[in-house]
């Protein structure tokens, strides 16, 4: 046995999705068990398989803890006001219509205080795919009840359990417009990432709800375990059925989850009309928008 | 950098200042506005949608107020020059976005034509009463630059210093109409292009890696990058050091608040534009600002013709306020008369300033028309004797 000394140069090990975060933020704010992280290793690895160009790519969020997920990427990316991330995405895509711009924020945020922007985006056709992550709850504030908190369930300003009425998101997107609205758990991530990448390919006004555990403050005050206990409920009561109604996929406390891609559409975006408006209106004399910018 | 002239539109024009607003934000370069109707702002967006997709650009009439403040803001990191244009209720509600604006130290401008209020108020009929708004409205520290046109042209005119002073400063910009200003009909001239100096955004030149997106320069102004170039900024409204990551801790909080005040604050001697009449020889100032420097205007030519040494101070900037000037002829005037269309907002500046060494007197009103020249001359008469 040769005892010689062998000198092996050895790759620095780094794990190769790390390039798309700011690695020098981490640690990052999440919890132990929570689901955020899950749903934007799945959407770094869509935007690896697609070999995405980083440049052409912004993240707008909103606030909350899944609001934190534009700071954590290496790209540009905004952290807004909270409900706001929409309309901020929407002025930057239309001041810029060669990025592809990203929304990514919770279900408050998006549909409490920025449900309005959120209607009015899927009517216009907006060019931004929004990513929300559905935890049922307001986690950066200490859960309160969510315009999508199940009816029952228990959160600190609903303390005897939850009497109003959730959203079914998908159905709201539907009917306000989306071209593709997708719902997936974090334990779908394969599915997951396959949605991202079918959502960042599409042209309009993509939705995908990603519904995620939050163990530290929505499963603790209902009892329902840790992060790990969330996604056995998701793997035993999650039923695909691409193409579903989106009146029939509304969500009630542990109950089913109807998952898929329940949407895909076309529809000219607001900016396509717009340039196909004003060059039937102008003729030769419009010059269509949408060339990029240099002052 | 010279306004590109193909939004410039050259020439004499009869039109109103919400209409002469608007061509002094094309001839800026402003190509992105997004704005919610509400009188009597209304035409300056309604003529800026009319206008634009031959100059190219974009308008986007937005859902409310709250949305049009932060699309402008979008628009402004993918590299336009912006604006949204409203009146106090719209004003109120896009207070979040000025603090955002200000804390991620984004170029805009905001069109304030003022009206009546508390609410609702008076849509249709002139104030000046969120000149108050303007500079303390957003919760926290910061500072900002507000300008009072009194008439069309001064609408076209100091639109493009509006625009100018955005990007100089990458702070808000208000512009402090009213709804007198805003509707009446005058003569404005329109230079050519060449002649109309425009402020380019002030871009890095520095590659991405060695950038930092708010590692101020000497006049305290971080210099800018946009969204697609490469350089993977973050903006967040959070506490944030000079890479833009959030920080929380009172270090990161005292220098970045300092600054953002500073900025302003360190540079208000360059940013003084005053109009001055008859200041040589006063014992008595009027101070006024807008529509109201009209008629302090007649006032004071009266009194003058009735023997009096009387002196006109018109703020064309009232934020930052001209501290310096007003302190040093608080050494040497009696008393100084300042009407507007409140029930005192600047007059408390004045007061501030003055500290005693002269009277400050306040002419009221509280909105809806604008002073009798006769209320304005009687509080001068009543201080010269
Ligand atoms: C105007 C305004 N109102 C309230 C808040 C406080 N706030 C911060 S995050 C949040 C809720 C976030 O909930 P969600 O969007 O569901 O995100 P999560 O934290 O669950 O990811 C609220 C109400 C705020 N920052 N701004
Ligand atoms: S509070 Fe909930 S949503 Fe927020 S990081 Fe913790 S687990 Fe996640």
């Amino acid at each position: 046995m040769s005892s010689a000394a062998v000198n092996i140069e050895l790759p620095q090990l780094q794990n190769p999705l790390m390039q798309y975060l700011r690695q020098d933020r981490i640690p990052h704010i999440w919890c132990p068990g929570c689901g955020i992280g899950t749903s934007l290793n799945a959407f770094i690895r869509a935007l690896d398989e697609m070999q995405f160009d980083l440049n052409k790519l912004a993240v707008i969020s909103g606030i909350g803890c899944t609001g934190r997920v534009a700071g954590y990427l290496n790209v540009d990316s905004f952290h807004t006001t909270h409900g706001r991330a929409i309309p901020f995405a929407t002025g930057l895509k239309l001041g810029n219509p060669d990025l592809k711009v990203v929304v990514y924020s919770g279900d408050g945020d998006l549909f409490a205080i920025g449900g309005n922007h959120f209607i009015h985006a899927a009517r216009r056709n907006m060019d931004l795919m929004v990513v929300c992550v559905n935890n049922f709850t307001y986690g950066m504030t200490g859960g309160q009840v969510a315009p999508t908190t199940p009816l029952g369930a228990t959160q600190t300003t609903m303390p005897y359990g939850n009497f109003e009425p959730p959203f079914n998101l998908p159905y709201l997107a539907d009917s306000c417009g989306a071209v593709y609205v997708a719902r997936w758990t974090v334990y779908h991530v394969r599915q997951l990432t396959r949605a991202f990448k079918e959502g960042l390919s599409k042209k309009g006004f993509v939705f995908i709800e990603v519904l995620s555990p939050c163990p530290t403050l929505y499963s603790r005050r209902n009892r329902l375990g840790d992060g790990v206990e969330q996604l056995k409920y998701y793997k035993e009561r999650s039923v695909v059925k691409n193409g579903a109604d989106t009146r029939e996929v509304g969500l009630t406390f542990q109950g089913d989850i109807v998952v898929g891609t329940f949407v895909n559409r076309e529809r000219p975006t607001w900016l396509d009309a717009m340039n196909e408006h004003f060059s039937q209106r102008f003729g030769d004399r419009y010059q269509r928008y949408g060339v990029r910018h240099e002052d | 950098m010279h306004a590109d002239p193909k939004g410039v539109l050259t020439g004499l024009h009869f039109i109103d200042g919400d209409h002469a607003a608007c061509e002094g934000a094309i001839a800026a370069g402003c190509r992105f506005a997004a704005g919610y109707p509400i009188t009597p702002s209304t035409e300056v967006v309604e003529r800026f949608a009319a206008r634009i997709p031959l100059v190219g650009g974009v308008f986007i009439q937005m859902e409310d107020e709250i949305a049009s403040s932060i699309a402008i803001l979008g628009a402004a990191w993918a590299g336009h020059k912006v604006m949204t244009v409203t009146s106090g209720p719209g004003l109120s509600l896009m207070m979040e976005h000025i603090g955002y604006a200000a804390m991620t130290e984004t170029p805009c401008v905001f069109v304030d034509v003022q009206r009546g209020g508390p609410s609702t108020g008076l849509p249709t009929l002139p104030a000046q009463a969120d000149m108050m708004q303007v500079r303390w409205g957003s919760h926290g520290d910061y500072n900002i630059i507000a300008l009072s046109p009194n008439s069309p042209q001064e609408c076209f005119d100091l639109m493009i210093k509006a625009f100018n002073l955005a990007e100089l400063y990458r702070t808000p910009v208000f512009f402090m109409m009213d709804e007198v200003v805003g509707h009446m009909t005058e003569r404005v001239a329109i230079p050519r292009p060449e002649d109309i100096e425009v402020v380019p955004r002030r871009w890095t030149s520095r590659k991405p890696g060695e950038y930092k997106a708010y590692e101020p320069g000497e006049d305290l102004v971080p210099e800018m990058v946009k969204a697609g170039d490469g350089y993977r900024v973050h903006v967040t409204g959070l506490t944030h050091d000079e890479r833009g990551y959030p920080a929380m801790n009172p270090q990161a909080q005292d220098k970045l608040v300092r600054r953002l005040v500073d900025k302003i604050r360190k540079n208000a001697h360059k940013l003084v534009d005053v109009r001055g009449e008859n200041l040589e020889d006063a014992d008595v100032v009027v101070i006024s600002y807008g529509i109201t420097s009209r008629i302090a205007a007649a006032a004071v030519e009266e009194a003058r013709a009735a023997g009096l040494k009387v002196g006109h101070l018109r703020l064309v900037i009232v934020w930052p306020f001209p501290e310096q000037l007003v302190a040093e002829l608080a050494s040497r005037v009696k008393a100084f008369v300042v009407p507007e269309l409140n029930l005192g907002q600047m007059v408390r500046e004045v007061e501030r300033v003055v500290a005693g060494r002269a009277q400050v007197v306040s002419v009221p009103h509280a909105g809806g028309t604008v002073h009798q020249v006769e209320d304005i001359l009687a509080k001068i008469l009543e201080v010269a004797k």
